[in-house]
């Protein structure tokens, strides 16, 4: 039996494998994709301290290293599911099951979809829920926004710079991002606000031609674009644990500071736990408390 | 076989004048999921004899990126008999490309 099961190798699992590795706990982390989580899409972070510069892959390769310098073992499989039997707690995947004295749940979380029809079929022909990422590709063209928190917003304002005219499709008439970045968007002469106005319709050939929108009447408008970035917030990834999780309403892992939940030996660290601030530095802060009181449970059990 | 960096010159005979399915990975040195990608395209390369793994830098080839309408990266496009069968967009597991196949 391994001491410490971490599922997803993002920045707070990879920072929990380094804290429990340093304690001499032995650490087997499963991730589903790639290591890293959400922060391989980012060129360039800014606002981590000591690296003034750093590109979301470089931050998570030298983590990713560290951690298995220390002797954290990696495996590349997706968690279906955790049980609690007390003293052993059993993670499934699709082809093993893996046991462990604690569990620590650090899943981050996911681009919520828009949940109009051909929406993932058009995913990179035209739909895209990464506008640093895929933003180049609609140079002098027409694009839409969808949302009104900040990353909407700061979408808007990026492509408001490569692209010839963009709309920023908001169904209220005020947004919850911030003021000064919505005013900067106001100021420009290639933004057009479509506000109190849903997505309904997906219009395409080979690719994304065009997006109806309808106001709160139901009145249809058709927007002709070749691009149509989704920023209406993320999911965590927290709906497979839910028999060891209290999830709030948005489906955020209830626990506080220390990161424990309402399972003894089950903890919870990053982006999936019930936060404010939703960041590197607090995903790794998150990783260094699960793991010393997974390592603190560990050693009294 | 290795990853095989192809540009529009040799496109057409590596490509689409390929016996074999061609997976197409469009890229750019900026792009951090593509990196993700890359080692595992390398193991279907090395593991498979009955595929032919291909690169394309979209920024140094952005008319093949054009031509193939890739507007978002990584883009991992199957080419059967000279003509696209399928595509991946975005960073997925090996399972996931495999299928395509
Ligand atoms: C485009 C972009 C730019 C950003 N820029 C910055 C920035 O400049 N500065 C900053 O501080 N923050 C930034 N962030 C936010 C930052 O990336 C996140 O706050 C941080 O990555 C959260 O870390 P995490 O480990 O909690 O979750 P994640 O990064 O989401 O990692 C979770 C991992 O768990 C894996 N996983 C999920 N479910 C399972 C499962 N069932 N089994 C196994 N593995 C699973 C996932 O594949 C993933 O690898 C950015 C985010 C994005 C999307």
């Amino acid at each position: 039996m391994t001491d410490i099961i971490i599922i997803g190798a993002g920045p707070a699992g990879m920072t929990a494998a380094i804290y429990a590795r340093r304690a001499a706990k032995s650490v087997l982390v499963l991730e589903a994709l790639s290591y890293g989580g959400q922060i391989i899409n980012t060129p360039d972070i800014e606002n981590y301290p000591v690296a003034a510069h750093i590109s979301g892959f470089d931050f998570a390769t030298k983590v990713y290293e560290q951690a298995q310098a220390l002797g954290a073992e990696f495996k590349f499989e997706k968690a279906l599911s955790v049980e609690d039997n007390g003293a052993e707690k059993i993670v499934r995947t699709a082809k093993n099951s893996y046991t462990a004295k604690a569990v620590i749940i650090a899943t981050g979380s996911q681009n919520r979809k828009l949940g109009v029809e051909n929406e993932t079929k058009l995913v990179g022909r035209g739909i895209s829920y990464c506008a640093t990422c895929d933003g180049a590709f609609y140079r002098g063209k027409r694009v839409a926004v969808v949302g009104g928190g900040n990353t909407a917003l700061e979408d808007a304002l990026y492509l408001a710079d490569i692209a010839e005219k963009v709309y920023l499709i908001h169904r209220r008439d005020s947004f919850r991002g911030e003021e000064l970045t919505a005013d900067a968007l106001r100021a420009r002469d290639n933004v057009e606000l479509v506000l109190n106005s849903t997505v309904r319709e997906l219009h395409f050939d080979k690719r994304l031609t065009s997006v109806t929108v309808a106001d709160k009447a139901g009145n249809p408008r058709e927007i002709e674009v070749s691009g149509l970035f989704v920023a209406v917030g993320r999911i965590p990834e927290n709906s497979d644990f839910s028999a060891v999780l209290e999830l709030d309403r948005a489906g955020y892992a209830v626990a506080s500071e220390n990161c424990r939940t309402k399972t003894p030996g089950v903890f919870v660290a990053g982006d999936n736990r019930v936060k404010d601030v939703r960041q590197l530095v607090t995903a790794t802060a998150d990783g260094a408390v699960a793991a010393t009181e997974a390592i603190r449970f560990v050693n009294e059990h | 076989m290795a990853v095989l960096e192809v540009t529009g010159s040799n496109f057409n005979q590596e490509v689409l004048q390929s016996d074999v399915p061609v997976l197409v990975d469009f890229y750019a040195t900026w792009c951090g999921p593509c990196k993700m990608l890359r080692p595992t395209l390398e193991q279907i390369a090395a593991d498979r004899q009955d595929v032919k793994v291909i690169a394309v830098n979209i920024e140094d080839e952005d008319e093949l990126a054009d031509q193939y309408e890739v507007s978002a990266i990584p883009c991992v496009v199957l080419f059967k008999n000279g003509a696209e069968a399928d595509r991946s967009v975005g960073l997925v597991p090996r399972d996931a490309l495999e299928a395509m196949l």
